[in-house]
């Protein structure tokens, strides 16, 4: 297979060319980061106190904006993509907002909203003495704002390409509604639940833009790794390359787990 | 038949009308139990839309349905029992297994209904995986199955949730020809053990005519003619049915014994009892072909042209316009030897006693 010499399939040169400086420019500085990497001191520099609050916090917040988008993000994915009503549509684009909105302009969005002084902030703080923009659950909040649509729209997708016809065929079986979600729809789109899963736990441990605005920027309240990274980089920048490199690593674990899903989803169909 | 109206059945039994816009579905259905009652039509005739109504995946516009003795459906009463309380077990056209479970626990799906206990439901299984013949496949997922052996287990799910109807949509349509002939055979005995009445789909006539005990051509959403399998290849009432078997179908006004037939033509039939508006079918192979005007004792002679030549089987099939114009079968070596060919002009021929003549 591997082959070496003339192939009948060669690129023109117009392809090849600007081809291979795009592969080099996204792979390029991902090679600056390994090899400028402080290898020998990375241990003390994961380990201090700064960064152990930032990984502890990105876990924490991460894994909550990722359950809050499985307890409501599924069952709105769900009503889009099997219950007719009206303002679906509407419904729909309003999902994929955060896709594409600034991450920035989302923070500030947000505490319009929930702010000390929002739209619906100001009842939170008067009546339950609930307060998000700078806590750590704010934090959670910003993540989930903007890393939920990726579980809906996989979870949506998943849905609307599932056969409808085997819900059917467990419906005369004297299967209930219930019974049919958990014993035909569930499992077959348990394994986009789970891409889509890992893929909002992966956006929601890179955000950054509407944490630092909604949330701001307190070691061990809101310090998420994103922002120790940006802090550190005026600092210590070792430390900056250091935090970087975990991420990376969050990254490519994450590819790997979605490659190894797509792959078995693909052999099973 | 006013008996069998009167005695209380346990089939199907019921009028079903289902209105799609300006199209509509509608006709009375009687399945006695035991009965293995086979709908055919053409694509768009409503059956599948049938079927559905029966299992209670689509609720009927007006009507009324009953099975084993309940009123399942009935639009004007507000009676509407949902698919999973109806107790049908359905084949349907691509069988439906789910993907994610053994063969084993699709059939263990249905067993589990009205309350049986787990073990009871596995016992239930095991009996209809061992009754169809599908224990060394017991394991498997139904993506490493063959088209046959799908049908098996699709099947053996259906039965295994003790339904009170089983109804089949189009259960030979995924399989390859070559295996149609095998599992035709098995399906029609698993057919005959069932105790239940069975609503059946196609538009193979084969199905029908190995399946069915009785036969209902639906057309365009409306029944054209019913009967057994033996009557309705017979004497076809439609064009459809006509085709579907290979046979001529012509329409004449009789009087007398001379058939007048509809776009030009006399026919001559032994049976000078029937009169007015009559059907006529004629194999294809009951016609002859000949060069010269024949001078033998067949009492129907007539010239045509020869349209299209089209091989079936071991026999050619020649398309002949004329008055009337017909589809007669010959032999590869009488195209040689009348020298047909699309143009050349030719003599029909067909004895009296070959041209089945009823009422249309």
């Amino acid at each position: 297979m591997s082959r070496r010499g003339r192939s009948v399939t060669a690129p023109p040169w117009p392809v090849a060319v600007p081809a291979a400086f795009a592969l080099l420019f996204l792979g390029l500085p991902l090679l600056g980061l390994l090899v400028r990497a402080p290898w020998g001191r990375m241990w003390s520099v994961l380990t201090s106190p700064t960064s152990l609050d930032a990984l502890r916090l990105s876990l924490i917040t991460a894994t909550s904006a990722t359950l809050v988008s499985f307890v409501v993000g599924v069952p709105l994915a769900w009503l889009l993509a099997r219950a007719v009503f009206p303002g679906r549509r509407i419904a729909r684009a309003l999902v994929t907002v955060p896709l594409v909105l600034p991450p920035v302009v989302g923070g500030i969005a947000l505490l319009l909203a929930f702010g000390r002084r929002g739209m619906v902030g100001q009842y939170l703080d008067s009546c339950c003495g609930i307060t998000l923009p700078f806590t750590t659950p704010g934090v959670v909040v910003a993540e989930a704002f903007v890393a939920m649509p990726f579980l809906i729209i996989t979870v949506e997708g998943a849905l609307r390409s599932l056969d409808t016809g085997l819900e059917d065929a467990a419906a005369t079986l004297g299967a209930g509604r219930l019974e049919i979600f958990r014993r035909v729809t569930l499992p077959l789109i348990g394994p986009s639940l789970i891409a889509g899963g890992v893929l909002t736990f992966a956006r929601a441990l890179g955000e950054f833009g509407a944490t630092i605005t909604f949330a701001g920027n307190l070691p061990g309240v809101t310090q998420t790794l994103p922002l120790a990274v940006y802090v550190g980089l005026e600092g210590d920048p070792s430390e900056a390359v250091a935090l970087s490199l975990v991420l990376l690593a969050v990254s490519v674990l994450v590819l790997v787990l979605l490659r190894d899903r797509w792959l078995r989803t693909g052999a099973a169909s | 038949m006013s008996d069998e109206r009167a005695a209380p059945r346990a089939g199907i039994e019921g009028r079903v009308v289902v209105a799609r816009g300006a199209w509509s579905l509608d006709l009375d259905v009687a399945v006695a139990p035991g009965e293995v009652v086979c709908v055919i039509g053409p694509n768009g005739a409503g059956k599948s839309t049938l079927l559905r109504a029966v299992c209670g995946l689509t609720p009927l516009t007006s009507g009324r349905l009953s099975l084993a003795g309940t009123v399942v459906d009935d639009p004007a009463a507000d009676v509407l029992v949902a698919a999973q309380q109806r107790h049908v077990g359905v084949v349907f056209q691509d069988y439906r297994l789910f993907p994610h479970l053994s063969v084993r626990d699709n059939v263990a799906f249905g067993a589990r209904r009205s309350g049986r206990s787990r073990t009871a439901a596995r016992e239930q299984a095991s009996y209809w995986v061992e009754r169809l013949d599908l224990a060394s496949l017991a394991g498997r997922r139904p993506a490493q199955l063959s088209g046959g052996q799908a049908q098996r287990v699709a099947l053996a799910r259906a039965l295994a949730s003790d339904p009170s109807a089983l109804v089949l949509d189009e259960p030979m349509a995924a399989l390859d020809a070559g295996t149609r002939i095998d599992v035709r055979g098995e399906l029609r005995r698993h057919l005959r053990e069932f105790s239940g009445p069975t609503l059946l789909v196609t538009h193979d006539p084969l199905d029908a005519l190995v399946l069915a005990d009785r036969l209902v051509v639906l057309e365009d959403g409306r029944v054209t003619q019913t009967g057994t399998a033996h009557d309705v290849a017979r004497r076809p009432a439609s064009d459809y049915v006509a085709r579907l078997l290979g046979l001529n179908l012509l329409r004449g006004r009789a009087d007398d014994g001379d058939i007048e037939v509809e776009g030009g033509g006399v026919l001559h039939v032994p049976d000078d009892a029937v009169t007015g508006t009559v059907l006529v079918a004629v194999r294809p192979s009951a016609i002859a072909l000949h060069v010269e005007r024949p001078a033998g004792s067949a009492r129907n002679v007539w010239p045509g042209v020869v349209e299209g030549l089209e091989p079936i089987g071991d026999r050619v099939r020649v398309t002949v316009a004329g008055a009337p114009s017909v589809l007669v079968d010959v032999t590869p070596g009488a195209v040689s030897d009348l020298h047909l060919a699309p143009g050349e002009p030719v003599w029909l021929s067909a004895k009296a006693t070959e041209l089945e003549v009823y009422p249309g």
